[in-house]
């Protein structure tokens, strides 16, 4: 066999990392794959003009209760002081770099690094420094030293219906600006009143995590990979719904309603896998929905860019917050959560609905496997494309789910702030 | 009398059960509980948290009838496989005809390629009861260690 490949023959240089042709509609799969495009996203989206979402307010309810979490790669402490104000700031002492706070909540009156016990408020600031003038008038901070030029770096923080958000970046537009009037008013439909946590899980995704936010955004797929969904008319696209698009487009809501008089049978008719008439439920308490809106909708999937998903499935309602862990992992924390006001009825009814999404949600389970597909598919095709035309090439708002405008929305905010 | 529960018993149960879900004989997986029951699948945090809900709920055994049915039927992940290991049950209560025990487990997930990993370790939380000549589980919590799961959780624990 001749091995000899004449030279010039094969290109020795890596892939450019330009954006294809069709801007919106080719989605370049080094953009999945590559280190520097990591770095890049931490510095110019997550540390950018955005608003990234910290945690629901009912979890720092009180003076002293504290959470930590993530700004992309960067740890961050939310905390409410005991003016009652909620702060965040980097989970970084000032002085070597460790970490101020170990746990993932609770409460407490101020932080002490445990490296060499420099202390914090609740807001950030430093406010001691272990040995600061020295022992037995020996060693000790210079007399130039001052503590208030040290601490670490302090976020923005917004609260939309009791949402926290922080941002890093002084030009983020208002938080109700960011998210667009048509976004905002779907978060204020499901978070009009307080709600309480019931439970918390992170799924850990083998795939990048622009592939999940798509995938959130991805209307199109819901009801072709999902097959419970269909099977039992929850999500069929001849359902009444459709979807909205932030300004920026980089937020989303899609929405159904339960459209009984509409039973015509377009998967059937089009042999595609996703119906299954022989499926019934034993217990079909599970899918006892209860209108708690008000207003028919009985599935609202929201995105906030770039890390925030509220999710309402008929009464199961959950916070899923999306965290790159490196350029091929994806934290996926899930905060399901009811009303303070919740009857017995309503907890029972969120506690057996809390089985359609989640890490083994009847119609969720499958987004946990699919973003991996992508990734091990594309493992060899740096230099190829995805096709994202369903519905035009468009980012705009549109009264259909058979689309990817949202998508599209997506890269079109995602680029804007990568510029690339 | 159908015979009070001994430790042999609760250990033949013990064993059938993580034979079944091992050997994919999941359909016979809802006898091993009664009619009304409990099973959840929770996480050390979230139960010490008093979280009464858990990664999967089902307080009827027509609820796990599902549960099997969906996974066969509608839900769609990669060939994978379980292989639990089991502690010792610990008997916390036997009045005789109920009892309560508190069991290890570690299960390993092999996918079809052959990759394996530790998938959960935890505690398996158990009410029994007799019925007629059997025992069954009245209350079954399975509280992992972690509150984090790799990619999703297809077959149950």
């Amino acid at each position: 066999m001749n091995v000899n490949v004449p030279p010039g023959a094969i290109p020795n240089t890596a892939q450019p990392m330009e954006w294809p042709e069709g801007a919106l509609t080719r989605i370049p799969y080094w953009i999945y794959q590559s280190p520097e495009i990591t770095a890049l996203e931490q510095q110019r989206l997550f540390e950018g003009p955005v608003w990234n979402f910290l945690c629901l307010e009912a979890e720092v309810r009180n003076a002293g209760d504290y959470r930590t979490t993530f700004v992309g790669s960067m740890p961050v402490v939310v905390a409410r002081d005991f003016d009652d104000e909620i702060y965040a700031f980097e989970n970084r002492c000032a002085h070597r770099g460790a970490l101020i706070c170990l746990d993932q909540g609770g409460r407490a009156r101020d932080f002490t690094c445990v490296y060499h016990a420099w202390n914090y408020d609740l807001k950030g600031n430093l406010k001691a420094v272990a040995f600061e003038d020295g022992v037995n008038g020996k060693g000790g901070m210079d007399k130039t030293f001052c503590r208030s030029d040290h601490g670490p770096r302090k976020l923005r923080i917004a609260n939309f219906c009791g949402l926290i958000f922080g941002s890093l970046s002084d030009d983020v537009p208002p938080i109700e600006e960011y998210l667009g009037d048509e976004v905002a008013a779907k978060i204020k439909r499901v978070l009009h009143k307080p709600v309480t946590v019931t439970g918390r899980f992170t799924q850990m995704l083998p795939n990048n995590w622009k592939l999940y936010f798509e995938n959130v955004k991805d209307t199109y797929h819901a009801s072709l990979l999902h097959t419970f969904f269909t099977t039992f008319r929850i999500n069929r696209l001849s359902q009444r719904g459709g979807m909205v698009v932030s300004p920026n487009g980089g937020s989303h809501a899609s929405f159904s309603f339960i459209d009984k008089a509409n039973q015509e049978n377009d998967y059937a008719a089009m042999g595609i896998r996703s119906d299954n008439e022989d499926f019934a439920l034993k217990d079909p308490s599970l899918l006892d929905n209860a209108d708690e809106f008000g207003d028919g909708c009985h599935m609202q999937i929201l995105s906030v860019f770039p890390n925030l998903v509220l999710q309402q499935i008929q009464n199961a309602l959950a916070i899923r917050q999306v965290l790159p862990k490196g350029q091929m992992q994806t934290a996926l924390n899930w905060t399901t959560f009811g009303f303070v006001d919740d009857t017995p009825e309503m907890k029972m009814r969120r506690l057996r609905q809390n089985n359609l999404a989640g890490p083994a949600g009847y119609v969720s389970m499958e987004d946990g496997a699919v973003g991996g597909f992508v990734q091990r598919g594309v493992a060899a095709a740096g230099g190829e494309r995805a096709v994202v035309e369903m519905g035009g090439s468009g980012t705009a708002t549109q009264n259909t789910r058979a689309t990817e405008a949202s998508v599209r929305g997506f890269w079109k905010c995602y680029r804007a702030h990568m510029a690339i | 009398m159908a015979g009070a529960i001994t430790l042999e018993r609760i250990l033949a149960l013990q064993a059938a059960y993580i034979r079944c879900i091992d050997s994919n004989a999941l359909e016979a997986w809802p006898d091993f509980f009664l009619d009304q029951c409990l099973y959840v699948i929770t996480s050390a945090e979230n139960h010490k948290a008093g979280f009464e809900g858990g990664i999967i709920y089902a307080d009827t055994k027509g609820m796990l009838i599902d549960r099997v049915a969906a996974l066969r039927q509608a839900n769609v992940y990669e060939k994978q496989s379980y292989r639990h290991i089991l502690g010792l049950p610990h008997i916390l209560r036997n009045s005789g005809d109920e009892a309560e025990s508190e069991t290890p487990f570690m299960v390993v997930r092999i996918m079809h390629d052959g990759q394996s990993d530790i998938f959960a370790t935890g505690l398996y939380l158990d009410a029994y009861r007799v019925a007629g000549n059997d025992l069954k589980l009245s209350k079954r919590l399975v509280v992992c260690d972690s509150s984090r799961v790799d990619t999703l959780m297809a077959i149950p624990l």
